[in-house]
């Protein structure tokens, strides 16, 4: 069968992904709560996984999306360290505001 | 051997000056001041062992250290020349040298810094040495240089008085503008010749070819220039009579018969150069004969003691250098070693004088000293007799050589150098009338404790004042040792005088108008027994004279008042420019790691913000702005 | 406008709005659903892309892991209703310049770049059904095997680190 590519074309997923990871660059330097902003992390790393499917299918190759794999893996782990660090702030700041984290302050 | 003697020679007044600075003060006074006598006798002995040498072999002994400067085809080496003009100059230094060392032992002795002053009068002949003995320019010019400092040191002693500071620092600068012409002649010597050894000069230039006339009249005026500087002449030579500010040893040492000396010495061993330019030899009598006159008018009016003996200077240098711009060499360096002679012993008579009023300088607060102190009075009157040109003195034959040859050849020099040693005469009875005759006119104290010097004060007097009577013998007309013992230094040999009827017409003109002199001064001061008047009495043409016809206040406006604006007006204005660009340099480094520290801000946000843009930045610059892909 | 593209417009709108709900909803907790639902709309992408074993694993692990952790944590600091203050508003306007320039850029690169895209050929073999899948993953030779066995360590370390990080730390007597 036809790829899906015939049908759509391989520019609208790169359009699609790209604007996808701005959406996450935004919402990185936007809120202020950091939480929000692992999320737009996420939502960065998603939309490269998107793009490297997309070019899995272009090229026919499976590496593609064993780099998705792994890519979710490292996700995963870096979720839950992020996580742990996060709440380990809040214990001791009382809150986790991105502006109350000035220590580096040179 | 002969190496070995002559840096014993150079280097014993060196030694003397290195302990005497160093372990002076532990010394002690009597112990330093021996030192430093005996460091000068010792050199006194070795040149006298080089003198009979030469005085019999006739050969000049030169010494070569070592290597100095080796550029291409310019060499210049570090040696000594011992011939008939440095071992005579060499004599005649340490000679008197040793005496005046022997003097200041007794005449500095109250002083606390007595073993400063030895080193620093070590240090003097030393470089007074080097000077004389260097085989080239440049050694020539280290002594030259040293003998400048020496100076400074010596004349500014007693550095609590600013007065006497500010005569040693023109002394040394005065020294050094003349310098300036000196190192430009040596330029232009070794641009020329492409050598400043003198023997190898000599040669260079009786061989003849091919010298550019013009080249080497502008050498023989710049090495005047520097010579003039060094001997005061005009117009460098208001610094000898404020050079009085040191103490008397000095003034006689270095300020009568060594340092100012270095000027006709340094022409006379250029002599085939100065031959070569007539014009310049011309400037060189001019010069000298006008310094002698005005120098003379000048002492007629002086009440310091010392500055008539030191205008007195001024004037005998100026005949010395009317001699050499005649081209009578060997008559300019007799009457060198006569003045030396007669007016060390002037100077370290007034001294002695000083030494007796405790400190007092002005000779209208002295009088009727002879009684006093016999032996202070017939030698300085012996000195005196000398200085005037009263026969059979030594002074007699060299004045008279000179002023004979300056007749032959310019009557004007003639009348003039008559006229300034009529007006010497004048003055120097002048001073031995005021000092010695008629009544003591200072303060009771001082006539209680009136007395003759010491011993070690008088011997040199009695020694110099011997010199000074029967100097005269080295060179006697139509039989002079002298001429002949330098004839090998000179290419134009200088026929001697035949006495005839000119000669002794003029011997007659001299001696008369020394008596005339004489007379005058006995009619005023004795007869008359006039006093001279206080300072704010002095009028009219006197005063002029009084104040040395305002040269100094000339120089004073005209060259040190403008050097003082333009280096104020570079402190103001210039080095605060600089300072606000340097210091400026550090602010705006300053300023900017202030501003730069903002970025730092410690806030995340900021962080990825920065993050972004920098992102942006580098990927359009690399591929957008490719214009190929 | 065949049915692919109608599904694959709908799928795209649905991430790109979800995503932009996310960040601009107050409620933290809205916006992790917003996030859940942008995450399930990824997962239709890849069914499109019939990469069937990618988007199970997708939607395992990032909706049904990873956003039930950050739900954890939000509930855990208690940030249900979060009033925050905004960002002062110059921040604010140069998160929104540097996003316009952001995704001008990246898009002026793929524009400029004239990719040549030529036909899509499909070989019509199996490239990526879990069966190949795996083989490629885990081949020995030019496979991915230690690459595999680095990532399981990695997933061991985070887990040790997550728990070292937020323990208590002992008060000191």
């Amino acid at each position: 069968m036809d790829s899906v590519l015939n049908q759509i074309g391989i520019e609208n997923y790169i359009f699609l992904s790209v604007a996808l990871f701005c959406i996450g660059v935004f919402g990185v330097l936007y809120r202020r709560n950091a939480i929000i902003v692992f999320m737009s992390i996420e939502i960065m790393l998603n939309a490269v996984n998107l793009l490297f499917v997309a070019f899995s299918t272009y090229h026919q190759d499976a590496q593609g999306q064993v780099f998705v794999f792994f890519s979710m893996a490292v996700a995963a782990a870096e979720v839950a360290v992020g996580l742990a660090i996060l709440v380990s702030i809040f214990r001791n700041l009382g809150s986790i505001d991105v502006a109350n984290l000035k220590n580096l302050k040179g | 051997m002969d190496i070995n003697l002559a840096l014993v020679l150079l280097l014993a007044p060196f030694l003397g000056f290195l302990t005497n600075i160093f372990l002076g003060k532990s010394l002690g006074k009597n112990v330093s001041g021996a030192i430093g006598t005996i460091a000068v006798a010792i050199s006194f002995a070795m040149s006298l062992f080089f003198f009979l040498q030469i005085n019999q072999t006739g050969q000049p002994i030169s010494i070569h250290l070592f290597d100095w400067i080796a550029i291409s085809n310019f060499n210049i080496e570090f040696g000594f020349l011992l011939d008939q003009l440095s071992l005579l100059w060499l004599l005649f230094v340490t000679g008197i040298g040793s005496l005046i060392h022997l003097y200041s032992i007794s005449y500095m002795h109250d002083d606390e810094n007595m073993h400063k002053f030895f080193a620093y009068l070590n240090l003097f002949v030393f470089f007074m040495i080097t000077l004389v003995m260097g085989s080239n320019l440049l050694i020539m010019f280290i002594g030259w240089e040293g003998v400048g400092l020496c100076s400074y040191l010596l004349i500014g002693f007693w550095y609590k008085n600013q007065n006497y500071n500010d005569a040693a620092k023109k002394a040394f600068i005065m020294n050094r503008i003349g310098d300036l012409g000196f190192l430009v002649g040596i330029f232009i010597i070794g641009a020329l010749f492409n050598t400043l050894d003198f023997a190898t000069l000599k040669a260079t230039i009786l061989a003849g070819n091919n010298l550019n006339a013009y080249w080497i009249g502008a050498a023989a005026l710049a090495l005047f220039i520097g010579a003039s500087g060094k001997s005061a002449q005009i117009p460098l030579y208001t610094w000898l009579p404020d050079a009085m500010a040191g103490p008397t040893p000095v003034s006689a040492l270095i300020h009568a018969a060594t340092m100012v000396t270095a000027g006709i010495f340094m022409i006379t061993r250029l002599n085939f150069l100065f031959d070569l330019a007539p014009a310049i030899q011309n400037i060189i009598a001019v010069i000298g004969a006008i310094t002698a006159l005005v120098a003379a008018t000048i002492g007629l009016v002086q009440n310091d003691i010392k500055k008539v003996l030191a205008y007195s200077t001024v004037s005998q240098l100026g005949l010395m250098f009317l001699a050499l711009g005649l081209g009578a060499y060997e008559i300019a360096v007799f009457h060198v070693i006569t003045h030396a002679f007669f007016k060390a012993c002037l100077f370290l008579g007034s001294g002695s004088v000083i030494h007796a009023l405790h400190h007092e300088q002005d000779m209208r607060k002295m009088g009727g000293l002879r009684k006093a102190m016999p032996i202070t009075f017939i030698t300085m009157l012996i000195s005196s007799l000398a200085i005037s040109g009263i026969f059979p003195l030594s002074g007699f034959w060299s004045k008279d050589e000179i002023l004979m040859t300056a007749y032959h050849q310019s009557p004007v020099l003639w009348v003039i150098g008559s006229i300034a040693s009529i007006l010497t005469a004048f003055y120097m009875f002048r001073l031995m009338y005021l000092t010695f005759f008629k009544e003591f006119r200072g303060s009771e104290e001082q006539k209680h404790h009136l007395h003759e010097s010491p011993a070690l004060i008088t011997f040199p007097l009695i020694v110099l004042a011997i010199l000074a009577a029967i100097g005269g013998l080295i060179s006697l007309p139509g039989h002079s040792w002298l001429n002949h013992y330098l004839e090998p230094l000179f290419s134009k040999a200088h026929e001697a005088h035949h006495l005839g009827t000119t000669e002794y017409m003029l011997m007659a003109i001299a001696t008369v108008g020394a008596l005339i002199g004489i007379g005058i001064a006995y009619a005023k001061y004795i007869k008359q027994a006039q006093v001279p008047e206080e300072d704010e009495k002095i009028t009219g043409f006197s005063k002029v004279l009084y104040n040395k016809y305002y040269v100094d206040e000339v120089y004073d406006a005209i060259i040190v008042k403008p050097i003082n604006l333009l280096s104020r007006f570079f402190r103001d204005y210039v080095e605060t420019a600089l300072a606000a660009i340097v210091f400026g340099f550090g602010k705006a480094a300053n300023e900017l790691s202030y501003q730069g520290k903002k970025i730092q801000n410690g806030s995340i946000g900021f962080y990825l913000f920065a993050f972004v843009i920098g992102f942006c930045a580098i990927v359009s610059y690399l591929i957008l702005a490719q214009k190929k892909f | 406008m065949s049915t692919i593209l109608i599904i694959f417009s709908i799928l795209a709108a649905v991430t790109l709005a979800s995503a932009f709900m996310t960040i601009f909803t107050k409620n933290p907790i809205h916006s992790a659903i917003y996030l859940v639902i942008c995450f399930f709309s990824i997962a239709g992408h890849y069914l499109l892309f019939n990469a069937q074993f990618l988007a199970l694993v997708h939607i395992i692990v990032y909706s049904g892991a990873i956003m039930i952790l950050m739900l954890f944590t939000l509930m855990l600091m208690n940030l249900n209703k979060e009033d925050e203050v905004h960002k002062p508003r110059i921040t604010r306007l140069g998160a929104v310049i540097s996003f316009c320039l952001i995704i001008s850029i990246l898009i002026a690169i793929f524009v400029q770049t004239k990719p040549i895209v030529g036909p899509y050929d499909t070989t019509g073999e199996d490239y990526q059904s879990i069966k190949v899948l795996g083989k490629v993953l885990l081949d020995q030779d030019n496979g991915f095997m230690v690459a595999f066995e680095f990532a399981s360590v990695l997933l061991l370390v985070a887990m040790i680190g997550a728990v070292l990080l937020s323990k208590k730390e002992k008060s000191s007597k």
